[in-house]
């Protein structure tokens, strides 16, 4: 479903990737880790082009992303992306939040895609507030709305760079358990995220970055086992202890 | 002299109504056009295209470098040499405070539109939206609510402004009080009038913005 080859990025001189490579059956969970700064954001971004890459080759489904003859809208309309900051557009309703793409992008009807997002809403527990703003909802329930905007678009992967590291304690379970539950359905999954419960949980494949680098890539078991590289070991003792 | 004679605002209201309708309706214009034109000067300026964001950064930093009165004096010279028949001065206004004002609205747009996080750009595009529809339907709002409070409070000198076509003796409120009060010989009075409704108008529209920010403040 997501190839990833020899993914090398940088900033200027700044080198961000180094040669990545690691593919995500279809579905597959795989959960990302690693230290702040390391790359995770820019990698899982450069799998839908929103962050642009210079050497390397990403496949999605089928299509190359950095080919400049890839309809890159067109794809990234097919994969689903939930954000740290949930990034519902503030000055919409609920309802208009989940409807808006549907409409302009894969040109459905107005009734239609209110009727698709309802459902997705009422999926994860919040067809009550369908008419209200963002700021009027907890950061639990917008990051919910952010996954039911995603999943309202009937993408074939999901991409989520850390959904729950701007929550409070109390708000992590609520958007855990739609995922768990996202992922028991067999959606694939690519997960930024420092919420090991959940990665021993639902994740088949574990990969480590550092410094731009995927470090290690190994089954779940193994990886909470024994990780084979000492930075892992050190990272995981850390978080695991935090 | 030395003694006023009020009782030349009665017989002058008719006059002044007239001038008043003609700065309001002027300041709407511009400020309308303004908007519009000031909104694509800054997607031009903010163009990765580089000839297009250099033309739109010339135009804008041209208007701003030159007095106002100078540039309705010019149009008013110049826009008859190019259409090639006269306007009046009412046109002729109307045309340069639209194009006067896009230069001073394109920069407070420009800010609207940087004032928008990326993460907001980012999930327009991760849900498929082309940059163009993300502009339309995330950006593009969420600027203009966001700036709403300093698009009014520059249509609020825009109005003000407005009294320079005096210049070019465009019949607005100021020009209205200057002819009764020389038909009058009371002119003092009649510039004093002038300045009490400015005035009038002017503070209530402030307080009104000012208001207005804080809801804005509030909703954000
Ligand atoms: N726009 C940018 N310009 C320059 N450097 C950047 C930019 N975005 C990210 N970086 C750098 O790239 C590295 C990786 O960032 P990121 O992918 O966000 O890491 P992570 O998500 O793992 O914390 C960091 O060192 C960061 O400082
Ligand atoms: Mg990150």
């Amino acid at each position: 479903m997501i190839e990833i080859r020899d993914v090398s990025k940088s900033y200027g001189a700044t080198p961000v990737l180094k040669g990545c490579s690691t593919t995500v059956a279809k579905g597959e969970v795989v959960v990302v880790c690693g230290p702040s700064g390391s790359g995770k954001s820019t990698l899982i971004k450069c799998v839908n082009g929103l962050e642009p890459f210079q050497q390397g080759r990403i496949v999605v489904d089928g299509v190359s992303v950095g080919d400049p003859a890839t309809n890159l809208p067109r794809l990234r309309a097919r994969v689903g992306m939930v954000f740290q900051h949930f990034e519902l557009f503030p000055h919409m309703s609920v309802r208009r939040n989940l409807a808006l793409a549907q409409v302009q992008v894969l040109g459905r009807s107005a009734e239609e895609a209110d009727a698709r997002g309802l459902k997705l809403l009422d999926r994860v527990g919040l067809a009550a507030h369908a008419d209200k703003h963002p700021a009027q909802l907890s950061g639990g329930q917008q990051q919910r709305v952010a996954i039911a905007r995603a999943l309202a678009m009937d993408p074939v992967c999901m991409l989520f760079d850390e959904p729950t590291s701007a929550l409070d304690p109390e708000m992590i379970g609520e958007v855990l358990d739609v995922m768990v539950e996202l992922a028991r359905e067999g959606m694939t999954m690519m997960v930024v995220t420092h919420e090991m419960g959940f990665a021993r949980q639902v994740a088949q494949r574990i990969l480590f970055m550092d410094q731009g680098e995927i470090v290690e890539d190994s089954p779940a078991g193994d990886f909470f086992a024994a990780p084979k590289s000492q930075r892992a070991q050190l990272f995981l003792s850390r978080i695991l202890h935090h | 002299m030395g003694e006023f004679d009020f009782s030349v605002w009665g017989p002058s209201l008719p006059f002044i109504r007239d001038g008043l309708l003609f700065s309001l309706r002027l300041t709407l214009i511009a400020m309308t056009g303004g908007i519009v034109i000031g909104t694509l000067l800054a997607l031009a300026r903010l163009s990765p295209f580089k000839p297009l964001s250099l033309a739109a950064g010339a135009y804008v930093d041209t208007m701003r470098s030159i007095p106002l009165v100078l540039v309705i004096l010019w149009f008013f010279l110049v826009i008859p040499f190019l259409t090639g028949k006269p306007v009046g001065a009412e046109t002729s206004a109307i045309i340069t405070f639209t194009a006067f004002e896009a230069a001073f609205y394109c920069e407070i747009m420009r800010s609207g539109i940087q004032s928008v996080p990326r993460g907001q750009v980012w999930a327009a595009q991760a849900l498929g939206l082309t940059p163009a529809q993300a502009m339309l339907n995330v950006v593009l709002p969420q600027a203009l609510r966001n700036m709403l409070p300093v698009l009014l409070t520059q249509s609020i000198v825009l109005f003000q402004d407005t009294s320079l076509v005096y210049a070019i003796g465009a019949k607005d409120l100021l020009k209205a009080a200057d002819v009764v009060g020389k038909n009058y010989n009371r002119p003092v009075e009649m510039i004093v009038l002038s300045a009490l409704i400015y005035f009038a108008i002017c503070f209530s529209l402030s307080l009104a913005v000012r208001q207005l920010q804080k809801r804005v403040a509030i909703v954000r």
